[in-house]
């Protein structure tokens, strides 16, 4: 392990004064974020309009209250509403919405809200109930916009409670009272809580978006630093020193992928600050994006590593390299919204890795840290499948 | 390559494995490793690519101090014996013991007795020359004090002390090759070995570098060198072993080659006189294989004419005859390689 990582630090040394690195990890993603959010933002701001359907199993005053609510976004032309029976009508509009909102079929529904029977009963006795919003592929704003509707009724009735203790602090009830309400209020939960399935289908505002695709595009120019050094190793004549000296040959495979990482990890950390602080990209809870960085830069790391492992020149390694970076990152989404696309299109992206680190991020917009992990595991599956077969093909790459 | 290297390309006195004090401690360790005095015993060695056999059961032993010369053209499998030797290339067949001990490309310890410099530069453009050193020598186990005290002995050793902190690509082509040639030094190795280190270098860095394995062969280290140039084999080793087409098809002290195919010394005069009474005066004497007459001098064939020059041209004074010039051929490695392959070594 020491060999390792002492030719990883010579490698990141040598990184450091060519600048490569610098400009593929972080220069050039951060100018073409810059750029794209520019230019796309205006667009897409200018779209909105929103279809969702309504299931009301309860039909008490709580589900009518609600559905009222949802009837002042018709009047505000943002959004048409629709009743429908049963659950699974709800879920069928919901499910076709992506391929509906691409154009190719009647238009289905963004979101759906659920409105369980018993519903109005469990919040008057206070035993709390819940609502649940559905959202569809490709319509992140859209389902946001419902999604932000349905939790703003919740904390409606939530002020309810909220009215009680305030009364208590005016000094109209004795204390005694006030004791007693404030613990029946500690117990009592919250009336209504917003379920949210839609996570896994959501996606990112679009600074956020172009941030985050430029951002995985460019790591696997920057990754491709590190793996595609044992070719570097071969032209420069080194490898054959390094294969002469008193260490294992798979620390030199072990010290180039420690290169990888750290260059990933690196550029990718500083973008995210930098995209923040200086586009306004909300990448969304540190730990979610943490894990699903390290889990990007592992696929891409396998990825090359096949590309390291099978090119027999350095220019043809390059070639490879930027050949299958481009397409992976046109199918995965990077420049514009699969989704958008949506069909076969949609199902192909999920083929790449870029498709997963931009769905992790867009799940991870729900707030939750464990939304992120169906995109983290796939892009970690993504690494040990390119990276076995890489593995199995190293020993041809590590020759003098 | 070379061609840019000026009068600071000059290689001064390398350092040398007797220097104790500078040895590094793991290097005493492995003194006791050796093997029947043998530094390098290789035996078998075969590398078959493809259809080509590019090394076919070649073998060679290395005592410490001696320095061992692998003489052939180019492609004749100099290159590929001393990668399977140093444990860069996997061989088809054969064994490698250096120190006594086994090496295959996958060892470690062994690999610690062996200082390599590839024919072809290898350093890293984008570090600095106390940089390469540094790396290389962390390699090899060395650390803390006597890991900076030895890259500033090699430093100063090839002369660019004052330019250690630039990056090597600022280098001239010499002083590349003497990095090049620092680093395999480094941790002061039982065995070095130089595959063809002057190929592409200016005359006057040539000599340096071969002035230089002279002296670290007087000071103990075991050399395996590979050239094609006859003479810096007959210069420097003290064994030679002649390849072609993958296989050793002569070895032994240049004497001992020269006698293996039956080549004398050839001395020509030219002279006045009675060339005829020269010639019966000299043709019993029992050194003296074949004489003959032609027009303005003589002719002989003789057997080691450096002990036996003086003795005859004694005879051939006593014979009045007047001597106007004398030239000994000695046969050479390049008579020897043409003799046993029918082609010159730079055909």
């Amino acid at each position: 392990m020491r060999a390792a990582l002492l030719i990883a630090r010579k490698d990141l040394l040598e990184r450091v004064r060519d600048k490569s690195a610098f400009l593929y990890g972080i220069v050039a993603p951060l100018a073409l974020a810059f750029i794209f959010s520019f230019v796309f933002n205006p667009i897409q701001e200018s779209t909105f309009s929103a279809e969702y359907v309504i299931v009301d199993e309860d039909g008490g005053p709580i589900a009518q209250a609600f559905a009222e609510s949802l009837y002042g976004l018709e009047d505000a032309d943002v959004a048409t509403v629709r009743r429908v029976d049963s659950v699974e009508e709800a879920e069928q509009q919901v499910e076709t919405g992506s391929d509906a909102f691409a154009g190719d079929e009647e238009a289905q529904a963004h979101a759906a809200f659920i409105l369980p029977a018993g519903l109005s009963d469990s919040v008057l006795s206070g035993r709390g109930g819940r609502i649940t919003v559905i959202g569809a592929a490709g319509s992140d704003l859209a389902a946001q916009v419902a999604y932000s509707v349905a939790d703003g009724f919740a904390a409606e009735l939530g002020a309810v409670e909220l009215a009680v203790q305030t009364v208590a602090h005016s000094g109209q009830l004795d204390p005694a009272t006030v004791g007693g309400l404030a613990q029946q209020a500690a117990a009592t939960e919250n009336p209504v809580t917003v379920e949210d399935v839609s996570a896994q289908t959501k996606q990112l505002d679009q600074t956020t978006y172009m941030a985050a695709g430029m951002s995985v595009f460019f790591l696997f120019f920057t990754v491709s630093f590190g793996v595609s050094g044992l070719i570097e190793e071969r032209r420069l004549g080194t490898m054959s020193r390094l294969l002469a000296a008193p260490i294992g040959y798979r620390s030199i495979i072990i010290g180039k992928a420690l290169t990888s990482f750290a260059l990933g990890v690196i550029s990718m950390g500083i973008l995210v600050v930098a995209t923040t602080l200086l586009l306004g990209a909300e990448w969304g809870n540190p730990i979610g994006v943490a894990l699903l960085v390290v889990a990007g830069v592992f696929a891409a790391m396998g990825v090359l590593a096949v590309v390291a492992a099978t090119a027999k020149t350095p220019d043809q390694a390059g070639s490879f390299q930027a050949i299958i970076s481009l397409v992976l990152a046109f199918l995965g989404g990077t420049f514009f919204s699969i989704a958008q696309v949506g069909g076969i299109m949609e199902t192909i992206s999920l083929l790449t890795p870029h498709a997963w680190f931009l769905r992790g991020l867009g799940d991870l917009q729900g707030g939750q840290v464990t939304a992120v992990l169906p995109a983290v595991g796939a892009l970690l599956a993504f690494g040990l499948v390119t990276g076995g077969v890489a593995w199995f093909f190293l020993d041809r790459a590590v020759r003098p | 390559m070379g061609g840019d290297a000026g009068q600071d390309d000059v290689l001064t006195v390398l350092p040398g494995i007797n220097d104790d004090n500078a040895r590094h401690t793991c290097r005493e360790d492995d003194m006791s490793g050796a093997h029947n005095g043998q530094v390098l015993e290789c035996r078998g060695l075969r590398k078959v690519f493809g259809d080509l056999v590019a090394v076919d059961d070649v073998g060679f032993e290395i005592a410490e101090g001696e320095t061992y010369g692998l003489l052939g053209p180019n492609g004749a499998g100099k290159t590929t014996s001393i990668s399977m030797v140093c444990g860069l290339l996997e061989r088809d067949a054969g064994e490698v013991f250096v120190d006594g001990d086994a090496l295959t490309t996958r060892s470690v310890a062994p690999k610690r007795s062996i200082g390599y410099v590839p024919q072809e530069l290898a350093i890293y453009p984008d570090l600095t020359a106390r940089e390469n050193l540094t790396f290389f020598a962390r390699l090899y186990g060395l650390s803390g004090g006597e890991l900076k005290a030895r890259v500033d002995e090699v430093l100063t050793v090839i002369g660019l002390s004052d330019r250690a902190n630039d990056t090597t690509d600022e280098f001239s082509g010499g002083m590349k090759r003497r990095l090049n040639i620092g680093i395999g030094l480094l941790h002061k190795p039982h065995l070095l070995v130089l595959d063809e280190p002057t190929v592409g270098v200016d005359p006057q860095s040539r000599n340096a570098i071969l002035e230089s394995v002279e002296q670290l062969s007087t000071q103990g280290m075991a050399v395996l060198y590979t050239t094609h140039y006859m003479e810096e084999a007959e210069r420097l080793c003290d064994r030679v072993g002649i390849i072609d087409h993958g296989k050793i098809v002569a070895e032994g002290t240049r004497r001992e080659l020269v006698e293996l195919v039956g080549q004398k010394d050839r001395v020509r005069l030219l002279a006045s006189g009675d060339l005829e009474g020269a010639v019966n005066a000299t043709r019993d004497l029992d050194y003296v294989l074949e004489v003959a007459a032609r027009e303005g001098g003589l002719d002989f064939i003789v057997e080691c004419a450096a002990d036996n020059l003086t003795a005859l041209l004694g005879r051939l004074s006593s014979a009045e005859l007047a001597i106007t010039s004398v030239d000994v051929d000695e046969p050479n490695l390049e008579a020897v390689f043409l003799h046993l392959t029918g082609r010159a070594l730079r055909d």
